[in-house]
């Protein structure tokens, strides 16, 4: 008897689970259709749970509130919007789940995000097959919108500058203006991010003659870097690159300086946030980063103020470059004069817009905003001062 | 729900069906479990991508290569570990599975941590169904065999095993290997449905999400594992709705069942025609008493 209830009871879970795959999602996605036909779609991916919640958190925020915002003054070409945001949880294949969801089932009619190269290269495919683009957030790999032989992939645009510029600003400005000739790097060898920036920060450094006297590698998750930090103390560089993310960038400065260490701190788009000079005020002291933009840059402030507002959370970095996409998509959509994803494709080709992290000029060959002027901050009396846009050129 | 859709998630729970489907001979037929799998995958992904992009092989002959290349890994791994007991080797796998994902960082040859683009993308609905097909009839026929038995054998009573003359050490490497093969053909699969692989992909919790679905499915059953594996990949993109609690609601559902059905879905039965035949029987031959006991 119990035998048989259990059978049952089995027979129950998965006549129901069939029953769910096959309704659940459709009753969503079919009404909203029939009562707002006026309504136009837009997707976003990236992560809302996972290691890079925050960052994705904030993106999601920004982009609804932009549109939001478009929507009060009437919306673009007399058409309302509505945001469709989904998790990727920081995987690819989540990604690709998810633009897959986005472009067949909910029909947006571009996609934004996501911040991760890792998801934005695979998820290309998918664009291809569906003729929908996609702008990345701060994808800053190289092969997000290039392929292997140099060729366009043509759905994917950008609104951050990559990996080798950034690299060469870096070294750019280590080099020229601050004129230190011997430089050490640290970086997390499982991150695809940390991994770019020191290939391209060694390669620009050296070209201009400077000299990398230690690469020492950690791993993401790693809380003590003595070690490492120790033979580069030996090395003696006068200047530190740490290209990674603020929690291991304030770990191992405050352990760089217990040891001794008194070079100088520099870093990529990794490091700005509330966090690091909570945790490393003084150890950072005097240090550099390559950012997109000036936090204290009069054209943000509005956005800053309004999302703070609205949300009660301070904006985080891809707040700001997720404000630059609705509004390369906005401009685009206007310019198309259209709701067809590729004549938005199209227009976003050769879009040109002032957003509030520089002008944004797409270049038809690589779909990056070409020229891009990076900023140089430096931290002084534990606060992030702005010191000046530098373009490595 | 659009077609295009719903193929990618067929596709990639045809994926994971087969490294499940690999997982499932070693944990749930042999009894050995493990927490590495995910590395297995890296291998047969990073080979299969090899193989078509460096040695210009079509797709299927580098997708056996792929799952040659993890099955000689895992020959080399069983042969240092397979002699340590239950949970140690557990242990063993996780260590293992990790290792591999660090060595591919560190490999630039294959792109690192920065991930290897620009591989064709040629897994389709067609391929994995036809993969997954040969898959589980290869399985059940292993299952059915002589060897089939000597598997279940270890797995209820090791000593009794070896007592009786079953090498036991030849029969868990085995295991192990096939296992192996098909975590690597799932990987060789996945590196080409995305075109994109990257060793991030492959970290400890895709390991742990494998033993998940085997455990849910019902130890020991392949109609679990295949039932495991389609539910467990179709749940979280239908809970897309709930947004950022859509991993704690998919996390309270495995629970909830775990819970209600310890033994998994299938718990160690098999669906076949014959079984489906005995339920009925046994089912309306219930119903027949009850309704004769009701008229007397």
């Amino acid at each position: 008897m119990k035998k048989r209830v259990a059978l049952l009871i089995g027979c129950v879970i998965l006549t129901l689970s069939l029953a769910l795959t096959g309704c659940t999602p459709a009753a969503p996605t079919d009404t909203p259709a029939e009562e707002k036909p006026e309504v136009v779609k837009v997707g976003w991916i990236g992560s809302l749970t996972g290691d890079q919640a925050v960052w994705g958190t904030c993106e999601l925020n920004t982009v609804k509130m932009r549109f939001e915002e478009i929507n009060e003054k009437g919306g673009l070409l007399g058409k309302q919007f509505e945001v469709i945001g989904y998790d990727t949880r920081g995987d690819a294949t989540e990604a690709v789940n998810a633009v897959r969801r986005l472009t067949a089932q909910d029909k947006v009619i571009a996609v934004l995000g996501p911040n991760a190269s890792g998801q934005a290269i695979s998820i290309s495919s998918v664009l291809e097959e569906m003729n929908v683009a996609d702008i990345a957030t701060v994808a800053t790999n190289p092969k997000v919108t290039i392929h292997d032989d140099g060729g366009v992939k043509p759905f994917n645009f950008r609104v951050c500058f990559i990996d080798p510029y950034q690299g060469a600003v870096a070294a750019g400005y280590a080099y020229d203006i601050l004129g230190f000739r011997k430089a050490a790097v640290l970086y997390d060898v499982a991150d695809d991010y940390s991994q770019g920036l020191t290939e391209f920060f060694e390669k620009y450094f050296i070209e201009r003659g400077g000299e990398v006297v230690a690469r020492e590698a950690f791993k993401f998750g790693d809380v003590d870097f003595r070690p490492q930090l120790s033979k580069i103390k030996e090395a003696g560089p006068e200047i530190i690159f740490m290209p990674y993310y603020y929690k291991e960038v304030a770990l191992s400065a405050n352990q760089a300086r217990e040891l001794g260490i008194d070079a100088v701190l520099m870093g990529g788009d990794g490091w700005p946030s509330e966090v690091l000079l909570e945790m490393a005020k003084d150890a950072i002291e005097g240090c550099y980063f390559v950012n997109h933009l000036d936090f204290d840059d009069p054209d943000v402030q509005d956005f800053k103020n309004a999302y703070t507002a609205k949300y009660n959370l301070p904006v985080e970095l891809n707040g700001y470059l997720a404000y630059d996409a609705v509004e390369l998509l906005a401009h685009a959509i206007e310019k198309a004069n259209s709701f067809d994803p590729v004549a938005i494709r199209d227009a976003l080709e050769t879009a040109q817009v002032l957003g509030i992290t520089g002008k944004i000029n797409i270049s038809k060959d690589t779909h990056n905003p070409e020229g891009k002027d990076a900023a140089i901050i430096k931290i002084e009396d534990g606060a992030y001062v702005f010191q000046q846009k530098y373009s490595a050129n | 729900m659009d077609w295009f859709y719903v193929k990618g998630i067929l596709i990639l729970s045809g994926i994971n069906l087969m490294a499940v489907l690999g997982l499932s001979l070693l944990t749930g037929f042999t009894g050995l479990f493990s927490f590495g799998h995910a590395g297995f995958m890296a291998i047969g992904a990073y080979v299969t991508a090899m193989g078509t992009m460096k040695l210009g092989l079509p797709f299927i002959p580098a997708l056996l290569l792929g799952a040659a290349g993890a099955a000689v890994v895992s020959f080399f791994i069983g042969r240092l570990t397979l002699n340590l007991k239950g949970d140690y080797f557990c242990i063993a796998t996780l260590g293992f599975g990790e290792a591999i994902r660090l060595i591919l960082d560190n490999v630039q040859y294959f792109g690192g941590a920065r991930g290897w683009p620009g591989l064709p993308v040629v897994t389709n609905l067609t391929t994995v169904v036809i993969v997954d097909v040969i898959g589980v009839v290869i399985l059940a026929n292993i299952i059915r065999s002589r060897h089939g038995r000597n598997f279940k054998a270890i797995r209820e009573e090791e000593m009794a095993s070896q007592t009786i003359g079953i090498n036991v050490f030849r029969y868990k490497m085995a295991a192990l290997m096939i296992s192996a093969a098909y975590a690597g053909v799932a990987g060789g699969m996945l590196a080409h449905l995305l075109g994109f692989i990257q060793p991030k992909m492959f970290q400890f919790i895709k390991s742990t999400e494998l033993t998940i679905t085997v455990i849910f499915g019902g130890l020991g059953s392949i109609s679990g594992s295949v039932i495991g594996a389609l539910v467990l990949t179709s749940l979280p993109e239908l809970l897309r709705t709930f947004a950022s609690w859509r991993l704690v609601v998919y996390g309270a559902a495995v629970v909830f069942i775990m819970i209600s059905r310890p033994q998994g879905l299938m718990g160690g039965t098999e669906i076949t025609f014959t079984n489906i035949k005995k339920l009925f029987s046994r089912f309306f031959r219930a119903s027949g008493e009850k309704a004769g006991g009701g008229g007397r």
